[in-house]
């Protein structure tokens, strides 16, 4: 069993033995689910350590068994400089979740199993390289999350977990629907990604070319989301438990605009250039309507919830700008695939950070009102300042990761189609956002929820504080980080000009 | 042209082991009937090992080519009787230690025979004959359920059965008359030089009769009805094996008239979409778990004539549609075998609470219904990814798009199932029966069958090899 199958596999096991076992006590499921993170966050640096680029379509880590030889779909996993860097924001999100959710008490067994899958099921996403592998685990990630809000959730949790399954379970058979045209259109028929991409299927028919991408592009926009497919998240967000708000937001988001890149990208590569417009346009859609909803909500965990829909328009417009001119603009157009992986990288640990400090404030007082708090920096420092480095973080502040992916998103963006400056504006909104939310939660005398606000305690300084400290690491040393995905921006550059 | 027997052996330990069974059962005093269950299932084991071993040997045609033992014929066997040894097990709760237990097998044996010679058969007559059998015991199973419901169960399932049966043979008579003979290879050879509209009234006769076995539309009326009012063994059974033979047949009927002319291909393809949207729609707001499984089969029905529509046309027509009825019967039986293991629980809202109390039998319950819909890496998402894929790859786009949106559809209702078992228990709610007692055996077949369509999603690759094979006509 090679390194990728036993990061896949290991939580998976974990799980099934969470299930299996009833004699197993509150305690040490908390404590396994701890321990098998922090396992996982080991063994992808482990992978990270020994990881050397791999070359364009090639990956690292590479595994191969057949599973439906009739259909050509295979067991194949493989990292490469798109994928590594998921890999280790997913493993660790769920590590800061296992220690937040230790002071957690409702059936912490089942918690346990059921995060404990979703982080299989998450990090096999992003090693799958097969459309059918991949989907199995994307359509997994979606019913993990299901009974994640609707079991764990608070406020109409039952509601919320219904239209949230219903409506990625819509995009993910948009996705399968757009995977079989893949598969019916290639020659030979194969699910195979790798090969999918050598073989560019559908490059002379610009038409059936152009709706297998509208299928594969409604899956992963419902999943990312952009506008207009966007209104699942904020009920989604509001009634899930922190934990569960936390990998939505940080993880099984970024499956859908890693999907772009892996997928959508490489394989149709004459279709997106073909549909580029639309997507830069949606793209920018995204980043100004989420920033200006955001700023309506007076109910933290929705205003955040909405910044995400903003950060990933960034993410949108980028892909897109890259589709928008093949000629001698590389360099530019490499920039904005990296800032995007960056992006991915960044708010992944952001959002996390923020959704479990948003949770903290709802175990404190039971509301996510900010009009109900005020001067909260005085009883709760520590929690102040915490929220202070995750809001400039979002908002883009230099040095901290947000700052490295949104820069390098707009000079790449800018430099080949100019008009896209007007997302600039999405920045200028969110700071206000943010700096209107500090305002308000924590300065001025200290009133109404905020008068006896216990401070962050161990575990809830631990869960939140790595996640940031990764985030200023990013922001001061991005070349750790850049190092990596540099190469494979520079193959996605390569392919889409095919 | 030879008679060869010993190529009908499964059928024949089938029917042998229900004569057995019935003649035996009349002997046996009412509390030692549980050697007449052994039996049964012995013969189903034996049936099931020789189908497997013909499976293994080359495709050949029995009784001067009105049999056809090939491929599909295999593969159809084998499933039917491996389910009908599930339903057993199901069975062991409801009626063991009851008056008609021992007649209740025969009839299960019976009928399991008619519904393999419906799969192997390459004759019109040979398959009014497979029809027959699977249909006359039937009424006997859904008929013996006590009550008034059971009985209104019965009736309709006799008249629907009686008119369809009728409608069959008229087709039946309708094709011999234009081709001269009822063999598919004379009819693949004749039927394009008849009149397009007689073949047409005669082909879509055959197929009405075909499509009650199935429960597919427009022959659908009988199944929530019998789902609900008969006994959960007979319920099991007759959403589940029946339809083996019949897809099978009709998939041996549509690809005999398409190699003349394409639109029966079209035709497959409508009916389908139609099962799907007709199924999944009147699904939607029932509130006893059985009958919202009943319309649920209909809507399967529609999943399952999806590679029909690609017959000849892609290479994956064939074994797709056998690895979804692998898949469907498995998951079907798991999802009945647990409102076996609570008989008294007849609507959704009862379920409030399970997996509090009984969170093993949740979770098959979870399984079965996600397997249902679809949800990889179960059994049920390989059938429904390789049939799209054949339909669109058979020139069928359109089709594939109506699986998805069925698949969507069919989300909501079992979630409407799922919510509760999930959520935490009502007050006052009567609580679950402990396991063990009678429901010890629908609980232990419902977990072998969900653990089985999870394994046959995970080893797909497996059991595709073995379902690769040509199809005799």
């Amino acid at each position: 069993m090679s390194m990728l199958s036993l990061i896949v596999f290991l939580p998976l096991v974990a799980a099934a033995v969470m299930v299996a076992v009833p004699s197993i006590g509150s305690a040490a499921a908390r404590w396994a689910w701890v321990a098998v993170s922090a396992v996982e966050l080991v063994l992808v640096g482990v992978l990270w350590a020994g990881y050397e680029d791999p070359g364009p379509n090639e990956l690292a880590f590479e595994e191969q068994v057949p599973w439906i030889p009739g259909v050509n779909s295979s067991y194949h996993v493989g990292v490469d400089g798109l994928s590594l860097p998921l890999l280790a924001m997913t493993a660790f999100v769920f590590l800061a979740c296992a220690i937040y959710a230790l002071g957690d008490s409702e059936r912490p067994r089942a918690q346990t199993a059921l995060f404990l899958f979703l982080q299989g099921v998450s990090l096999g996403v992003f090693v799958a390289a097969d459309l059918i592998l991949f989907f199995v685990f994307f359509d997994l990630s979606i019913v993990g999350m299901y009974f994640v809000i609707a079991g764990w959730g608070h406020g109409n949790a039952a509601g919320s977990a219904l239209k949230f399954f219903l409506y990625t379970f819509l995009g993910s058979l948009a996705l399968l629907l757009g995977f079989i045209g893949l598969y019916v259109f290639s020659d030979p028929h194969t699910f195979d990604i790798p090969e999918l991409v050598a073989a560019t299927p559908l490059q002379d028919s610009p038409l059936t070319g152009g709706l297998v991408l509208a299928a594969i592009l409604v899956g992963l926009a419902v999943k990312t989301p952009t506008v207009p497919f966007h209104t699942w998240l904020p009920p989604a967000h509001t009634d899930a438990p922190a934990t569960g708000s936390a990998v939505l937001a940080g993880v099984l988001l970024k499956m859908g605009t890693y999907g772009f890149v892996r997928i959508a990208i490489p394989i149709l590569p004459e279709a997106w250039r073909g549909w580029a417009w639309v997507i830069v346009v949606i793209g920018i859609v995204s980043v100004l309507y989420g920033a200006l909803v955001a700023l309506a909500q007076t109910n933290l965990k929705r205003m955040i919830a909405y910044t995400s829909v903003n950060h990933m328009g960034y993410i949108i417009l980028a892909l897109g700008a890259v589709g928008l001119a093949v000629d001698d603009s590389a360099q530019a157009r490499s920039v904005a695939i990296t800032g995007a992986v960056v992006q991915m990288v960044s708010h992944g640990l952001i959002t996390a950070a923020l959704f479990l400090l948003a949770g903290v404030m709802h175990a404190r007082s039971g509301t996510y009102e900010m009009g109900s708090y005020g001067g909260l920096a005085a009883p709760a420092p520590r929690y102040a300042a915490l929220f202070a480095v995750a809001a400039f973080a979002s908002l883009g502040l230099p040095g901290l990761s947000g700052f490295i992916a949104e820069f390098q998103i707009f000079a790449g963006s800018i430099a080949v189609a100019p008009v896209t400056a007007i997302a600039l504006l999405g920045i200028l909104i969110t700071a206000a956002l943010f700096l209107r939310a500090l305002q308000q939660v924590f300065t001025g005398h200290t009133q109404g929820q905020s008068t006896g606000f216990a401070d962050l305690r161990g575990r809830e300084l631990w869960s939140v504080g790595p996640l940031l400290s990764l985030s200023l690491l990013i922001g001061v040393l991005p070349q750790v980080l850049l190092v990596v995905i540099e190469p494979a921006s520079a193959s996605v550059v390569d392919l889409i000009g095919r | 042209m030879q008679m060869q027997p010993t190529l009908l052996l499964p059928e024949i330990i089938v029917f042998v082991g229900g004569l057995i069974v019935l003649l035996g059962g009349s002997f046996l005093p009412r509390h030692r009937q549980s050697i007449a269950r052994a039996v049964a299932a012995l013969a189903l084991l034996g049936a099931a090992v020789a189908a497997a071993l013909a499976m293994a040997g080359p495709a050949q045609a029995a009784f001067s080519g009105t049999f056809a033992v090939d491929t599909a014929t295999g593969a159809a066997r084998v499933i039917a009787v491996l389910t009908t040894l599930l339903v057993l097990g199901v069975a062991g709760g409801e009626i063991a230690g009851s008056p008609r237990e021992s007649d209740t097998y025969a009839l299960l044996l019976f009928a399991t025979t008619g519904v393999m010679v419906l799969a192997g058969a390459t004759d019109l007559l040979v398959l009014i004959v497979g029809f027959l059998l699977a249909s006359i015991p039937l009424y006997g199973i859904v008929g013996l359920a006590s009550g008034r419901s059971g009985a209104e169960a019965a009736m309709k399932t006799y008249f629907m059965g009686a008119l369809s049966g009728i409608v069959l043979m008229l087709g039946v008579t309708v094709l011999y008359a234009l081709a001269g003979g009822t063999d598919y290879a004379r009819l693949t050879h004749e039927l394009p030089a008849a009149p397009t509209a007689a073949v047409g009234a005669g082909v879509l006769c055959v197929l009405v009769g075909l499509l009650f076995k199935a429960g597919g539309v427009p022959a659908h009326f009988w199944v929530p009805d019998a789902a609900q009012g008969a006994g959960v063994t007979a319920a099991t059974f007759l959403t589940t094996v029946p339809k083996i033979g019949a897809l099978v047949a009709v998939y041996r009927l549509v690809a005999t008239v398409a190699t003349g002319n394409d639109s029966w291909l079209v035709v497959a393809a409508a009916l389908a979409t139609v099962s799907m949207f007709l199924g999944n729609l009147a699904a939607y707001w029932q509130r006893d778990p059985r009958r919202l499984l009943g319309w649920s089969t209909v809507a399967q029905v529609g999943f399952l004539l999806v590679p029909v529509s690609a017959a000849g046309r892609s290479d994956l027509a064939l074994p797709s549609l056998l690895f979804y009825l692998a898949a469907y019967a498995l998951t079907n039986v798991a999802a009945f075998a647990v409102t076996a293991t609570l008989p008294k629980h007849r609507e959704l809202t009862a379920y409030r609470g399970l997996a509090r109390s009984r969170p093993g039998l949740a979770l098959t319950l979870l399984i079965a219904l996600l397997g249902l819909v679809g949800t990889p890496p179960l059994g049920v998402f390989v059938g429904k990814l390789t049939t799209a894929t054949a339909a669109w790859d058979g020139g069928h786009g359109w089709l594939a798009l109506v699986v998805m949106l069925n698949s969507l559809l069919s989300l909501f209702y079992y979630l409407r199932w799922i919510g509760p078992v999930f959520a935490r228990p009502a007050e006052e709610s009567p609580g679950f029966p402990r396991s063990g007692g009678a429901a010890a055996w629908p609980l232990a077949t419902a977990s072998a069958a969900a653990a089985a369509s999870l394994g046959l999603g995970i080893l797909a690759g497996l059991l595709w090899a073995t379902l690769e094979g040509p199809l005799l006509l």
